[in-house]
């Protein structure tokens, strides 16, 4: 009964298949969308995960506050590093391989007629060494610059290009807000990220020289850190975060003021706030998956009013108010998984374009499709209940009578 | 004697009414019927308009329920059943013809007369031989594949008494089943019934409003304002 009920509903809906199409569309547009983003979101995670991966495994960051990890901005009040914190963690703590100070600006680089709004980075040489940048042209800074501060700096690929083209800017000087800097490097590039991120955009100078030009202060945002090969990274993370109670004086029954991440938690953040995405694309599935639930319970009452004369004769022949309900729930849950189905399909090509486009791996989620389908069945069965039970409910002299 | 007397009828109203509405605005469709049908009769309904034959034949046939007044269906009182069980009712021991035909649309004649069966849950291959058979005796069996809207109005009759008779029921219940049909194919229609009835020894109530087709039956019930006027047997049968 429940096959003959398939096979009706199927032929019910071919019979119309445009006014069927378009009331899927709703549907399929959700379904689409969810595949599609989560698709593409996956294979971003892939990517960024494999990226810094190639990082090394062994590297931490260590920034003030504790809501670091949702991308805000530190807030005034919480109390930022300084140059000896990070000496400190370099020297006192046995673990630490490198410790790098790194603080950050955005600022617009000038050099003749052109100019790029860049990130302007304050650091020194085991910075470069802690994450792996190689220099392809020119050197990175002597000693005497850290020491002094003085105003050179070394470029990224993306901001040579955008000031010199493909010339050496090697010697020339470029100008970032009123300090006139040298540059002295160009650092080898390491191409676009995941979600088109570029990881060339900079200009990096001595954090003395950053400090005391650009940012007028003496604060460190962010201590970069690699630890010795072989040390866990929760053992890494328990002694960095013991260490830091210790130096900012931190209280035993006070929270940090602090956030410690791993490569796991770095990686997460770089491929762009998963919870917010997680959130937006449920609500996009939400929305789209309502609209064509109504979509469908239009459909199917419209369908029924129709086909009055149809199931006055069912009735009259012998069906049962349960069967008239099957039979119309089972259209409705047909048609909703058909538009599932089209919009899985959807999602996934536009998934797979999306990826090219991206330059990130194709990576489409099982569960998610199982999951797209799952809704469908479900919208049909909540959607197509109140039409089917209008159809199951006629009374069969009334139903024969209407034309 | 073409009146029965009750003791075996296949079916027996006695005192039904069938009341629509209240007060000011109250119609007595049915007004106090005794109607006993034997196995094997073939009755015709006939009447002025709205005098409650179409009624009538839905107490009969189970698709409504008597306002009052005993019903026995082969002996067993039906008059106050659940609307799923006169389902059943309907599904196993009645089949109906109408003025209109009623086939689905864009369903082929064989789909058109297994419906019936499909709800008896009968086997698809089995299914399949019944309504082939079924509309054999109706003489279609070569245009089964054909949907409604390329049959004749009288192809689809037949078609529909395919369908009232795949199930093999115990009474098959035609109300004005040719309305539609000029008096050539009338006359086709209520030929293919009365052989039914004579050889296979179906039960028939028939509504009708021409005298013609009336003749084709063994006995006529006359229905004036909700009441059984006369009840006698047809020229033919006396
Ligand atoms: N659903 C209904 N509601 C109210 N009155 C009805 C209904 N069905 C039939 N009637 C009335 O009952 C009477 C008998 O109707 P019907 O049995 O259809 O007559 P016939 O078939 O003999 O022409 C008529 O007066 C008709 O108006
Ligand atoms: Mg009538």
């Amino acid at each position: 009964m429940i096959w003959e009920a398939v096979k009706l509903a199927v032929q019910a809906i071919f019979r119309n298949a445009l006014r069927s199409f378009l009331t899927v569309l709703g549907i399929v547009i959700g379904v689409s969308a969810v595949i599609a983003m989560v698709t593409v979101g996956q294979g971003s995670t892939e990517q960024v995960t494999a990226d810094v991966e190639k990082l090394g495994t062994n590297v931490l960051m260590v920034m003030p506050g504790q809501d670091a990890m949702q991308g805000g901005p530190a807030t005034t009040a919480i109390q930022q590093f300084n140059i000896r914190d990070n000496e400190a963690l370099q020297e006192q703590l046995a673990i630490v391989d490198i410790s790098a100070p790194l603080s950050f600006s955005r600022a617009r680089a000038v050099f003749g007629n052109e100019n790029r709004r860049t990130d302007i980075i304050g650091t020194d040489n085991r910075y470069f060494e802690a994450a792996r940048w190689e220099v392809a042209i020119g050197r990175v800074f002597e000693p005497s610059e850290i020491q002094s501060g003085k105003p050179v700096c070394v470029l990224g690929e993306t901001v040579r290009k955008s000031l010199f083209g493909y010339a050496d800017p090697v010697g020339e000087t470029i100008r970032i807000k009123t300090l006139s800097c040298t540059v002295i490097g160009l650092l080898q590039s390491k191409g676009a990220s995941t979600f088109g991120s570029d990881q060339d955009d900079f200009v990096i100078m001595p954090i003395k020289a950053f400090q005391r030009r650009i940012a007028g202060n003496t604060d460190v945002s962010t201590l970069y850190l690699s630890v010795h090969e072989g040390v866990s990274t929760d053992r890494a993370k328990e002694e960095i975060e013991r260490f830091m109670r210790e130096i900012r004086h931190i209280g035993a029954n006070e929270d940090d003021d602090f956030t410690v991440m791993d490569m796991k938690q770095i990686s997460t953040m770089l491929s762009g706030i998963t919870d917010i995405l997680t959130g937006l694309l449920s609500a996009v599935a939400a929305v789209s998956l309502l609209v064509g639930g109504i979509g469908i319970m239009n459909i199917m009452l419209v369908s029924v009013t129709e086909r009055t004369r149809e199931i006055g004769i069912r009735l009259a022949i012998g069906a049962q108010a349960r069967q008239v309900l099957t039979q119309f729930l089972v259209e409705a849950i047909v048609l909703s998984l058909i538009g599932g189905l089209i919009g899985v399909v959807l999602g996934l090509v536009l998934g797979f374009v999306g990826a090219q486009m991206l330059a990130v791996p194709f990576a489409p989620e099982p569960g998610v499709v199982l999951l797209a389908f799952a809704f469908s069945f479900a919208v049909g069965v909540i959607f197509g209940y109140f039409p089917a039970r209008r159809a199951a409910n006629l009374d069969p002299i009334e139903a024969l009578r209407r034309e | 004697m073409a009146e029965s007397t009750g003791k075996n009828a296949l079916i027996d109203l006695r005192g039904i009414s069938r009341v629509y509405g209240e007060g000011e605005t109250e119609v007595r469709a049915l007004d106090g019927i005794d109607l006993a049908i034997d196995e094997g009769e073939f009755v015709a309904i006939m009447g002025p308009s709205g005098s409650g034959k179409s009624t009538a034949m839905n107490v009969i046939g189970c698709l409504d329920s008597p306002t009052s007044g005993t019903y026995l269906f082969d002996g067993v009182e039906v008059a106050n059943l659940t609307r799923d069980q006169r389902a059943l009712l309907r599904r196993h021991y009645l089949g109906f013809i109408f003025q209109g035909y009623n086939l689905i649309a864009r369903s082929s004649a064989l789909h058109n007369v297994e419906l019936p069966l499909i709800y008896k849950g009968m086997p698809r291959a089995e299914r399949i031989r019944a309504a082939t058979a079924a509309l054999e005796k109706v003489g279609l069996a070569h245009r089964d594949h054909h949907d409604p809207s390329e049959l004749s109005g009288g192809q689809q009759q037949r078609v529909a008494i395919a369908r009232a008779l795949a199930g093999n029921p115990r009474v098959v219940l035609a109300d004005e089943p040719t309305g539609n049909l000029d008096t050539t194919r009338s006359i086709e229609i209520m030929e293919v019934l009365r052989d039914l009835n004579r050889n296979e020894g179906l039960t028939i109530v028939m509504v009708t409003h021409e005298d013609d087709m009336a003749q084709f039956a063994d006995r006529l019930v006359w229905m004036v304002d909700g009441r059984i006027e006369s009840d006698s047997p047809t020229q033919r049968a006396a």
